[in-house]
């Protein structure tokens, strides 16, 4: 496998592929990555917000039965393997985007795994808040949903967007397997090249530049985060 | 700027109970508190660690709701107010903390909006407002800067601006001088009285610090064990503390009672309340110009700048004639309380 991996035909042939699909492969896998974080957090945010706040000494106390309801959907979506999820969601699928199966089809079934998991991270990222800080606001006449959006929310920046940058990388790599069904992207380009066509070259290559995607999204979260914390910011 | 009616009973607690249940039974942290809090006092709520304080002053403005009893504030029964209605309650009854609580991601300007904000005031007249704070606790060149550029001392002073933001009745401050040291505890205080006397905000101070009821404090509750055990003008206490709680207090080390009164002799208590000590050593010029010797049994003082606290016992021979001199004299002096010590101290 290795020593026909990089002959001269291997080589000229991925150089081909690489020119013409890469790019736009590129493309559809930040494209879907980024759509489907961006609607996983419109999900995954304010059911992590409950999940605080709704606790028993929460600032918005909700129902028992809410809560455990709240809980035991998260895990449940987040014990499916993703794999098997792109299928049972397919029903949903069709009757969002029209189609079981492509580029955009895969953003539902992506979508649905990854805001259980948004919600959880911004469940951590509330709880690292000082709770002295919530009883500031409220000797001040907050009322919960002031807490939230004014307190909450704004105090844990820096520490939400490194967790949306752990989903973001999370996600990227659930596109990669969404080539299954016929989601476009660096990930179908690794499996029809790779998997069906023996053609290991260009799945390495494929991966590669998955793994400077991470890297790049992982780059730009961490120093975002690290930009919007004025905690660690002395002097001047 | 700050017009209101004045009330003779500003904050009224009657008969007020606080039981915790915890997993390993029921916990009585405050027993039966009676306590009346004048318009314009700076009062003091005093106690060792655990002696229910924090639960005391979380209490007056129901973040804590009492097991039994009642808080009136302006007359009005709290504890029956409806969740709205005690939000508007807090704007009037704000609260500064020990770790100060400053919104860490927002400049100090937008910690000062904070409870404007909440109060829907318009954006401009906050900043506005918020300007004209910065001004009063010293700090206007702090707008932009974030609270972990600032010192501890500076940082509670923006909370102090804060909290006095929504021109409220009265100001809670919970253990506010305990993280700070000395000489910034001074100045806290020192812009605490200011705040009192400029806007008439009556000030309650939760503290474990003696130094601080003695610096600041017009009247004083002692706390002990979840009872009031003492409570009164802050000289009168001091001068002739009566619970254990009390005594344990304004002697620490319990040195007074070491103290023998020598028979034969008279004993003076001279508390000093921010006396001016610079280049006047008092004693000593008592005794020039009154031909007083005047033997020092016990003293317990700190200078603050140029400022004395606490207090000293002098034993003074037994004559009537010079006792009354002595307590002329000394009386004659600024912030310096004489009383005479009869008995056992």
């Amino acid at each position: 496998m290795f020593s026909k991996m990089f002959s001269a035909e291997a080589i000229r042939e991925a150089l081909t592929i690489l020119k013409d699909e890469m790019p736009f492969a590129l493309w559809e896998t930040t494209y879907v990555t980024v759509l489907a974080t961006a609607f996983a957090i419109v999900l995954g945010l304010p059911l992590g917000v409950l999940l605080v706040a709704g606790e028993k000494d929460g600032v918005l106390p909700l129902p028992k039965g809410v809560m455990y309801v709240l809980n035991v959907i998260i895990n449940l979506l987040r014990s499916i393997p993703f794999l098997i999820l792109m299928i049972l969601v397919f029903p949903l699928t069709k009757l969002l985007v029209g189609t079981r199966v492509g580029t955009t089809a895969s953003i539902v079934p992506l979508v649905i795994a990854a805001f259980p998991f948004v919600a959880r991270l911004v469940e951590s990222s509330l709880r690292e808040l000082n709770p002295n800080i919530i009883e500031m606001a409220q000797s001040m006449g907050a009322s919960p949903l002031q807490i939230i959006v004014k307190v909450m929310i704004p105090e844990s920046i820096p520490s939400l967007i490194s967790n949306m940058t752990i989903a973001i990388t999370t996600v990227l790599g659930y596109t990669a397997m969404s080539g299954i069904i016929g989601g476009g992207g660096l990930g179908k380009i690794a499996i029809n090249y790779g998997y069906y066509r023996y053609k290991y070259l260009v799945m390495l290559i494929a991966v590669i530049i998955l793994i400077v995607l991470v890297q790049v999204f992982q780059s730009i979260g961490t120093a975002l985060a690290v930009k919007s914390d004025r905690r660690m910011k002395k002097g001047k | 700027m700050f017009v209101r009616c004045p009330v003779q009973n500003m904050i009224e607690l009657r008969h007020m109970s606080k039981t915790f249940r915890t997993a390993g039974g029921t916990v009585e942290a405050l027993k039966d508190i009676s306590l009346t809090v004048n318009d314009g006092d700076i009062y003091g709520i005093i106690g060792m660690s655990g002696a229910g304080k924090s639960t005391l002053v979380r209490c007056i403005n129901m973040l804590e709701r009492p097991t039994a009893g009642e808080v009136l504030i302006d007359g009005k029964d709290i504890g029956t107010l409806s969740k709205a209605e005690l939000r508007k309650v807090r704007r009037s009854v704000t609260m500064i903390f020990q770790n100060f609580n400053l919104l860490m991601q927002k400049n100090c300007l937008r910690n000062i909006c904070f409870p404007l904000e909440l109060a829907g005031v318009k954006k401009a007249e906050a900043r506005k407002r918020a300007t004209e704070l910065l001004e009063i606790v010293g700090l206007p060149d702090k707008a932009e800067a974030y609270p972990a550029q600032l010192s501890g001392g500076q940082q509670q002073r923006i909370a102090i601006a804060r909290a006095i933001a929504t021109q409220p009745e009265v100001l809670l401050c919970d253990e506010a001088t305990s993280a700070l040291d000395p000489k910034t505890t001074h100045d806290i205080l020192e812009l605490l009285r200011d705040i009192n006397k400029r806007l008439g905000i009556t000030i309650i101070i939760i503290t474990h610090q003696m130094s601080v009821v003695e610096e600041i404090c017009n009247r004083v509750a002692i706390l002990d064990e979840g009872s009031v055990a003492e409570e009164g003008e802050v000289s009168a206490v001091f001068a002739e503390p009566h619970s254990d709680a009390a005594k344990r207090l304004v002697f620490p080390d319990g040195s007074e009672e070491a103290v023998p009164g020598n028979p034969g002799e008279r004993v003076l208590r001279v508390v000093f309340n921010g006396a001016m000590a610079a280049g006047a050593p008092l004693i000593t010029q008592m005794a020039i110009d009154e031909k007083i010797a005047a033997n020092i049994l016990y003293a317990s003082t700190r200078c603050l700048g140029d400022k004395v606290y606490g207090n000293m016992l002098l034993g003074l021979p037994d004559e009537e004639e010079i006792v009354g001199r002595a307590v002329r004299y000394l009386n004659g002096m600024e912030n310096i309380i004489i009383t005479e010590v009869k008995g056992n101290v």
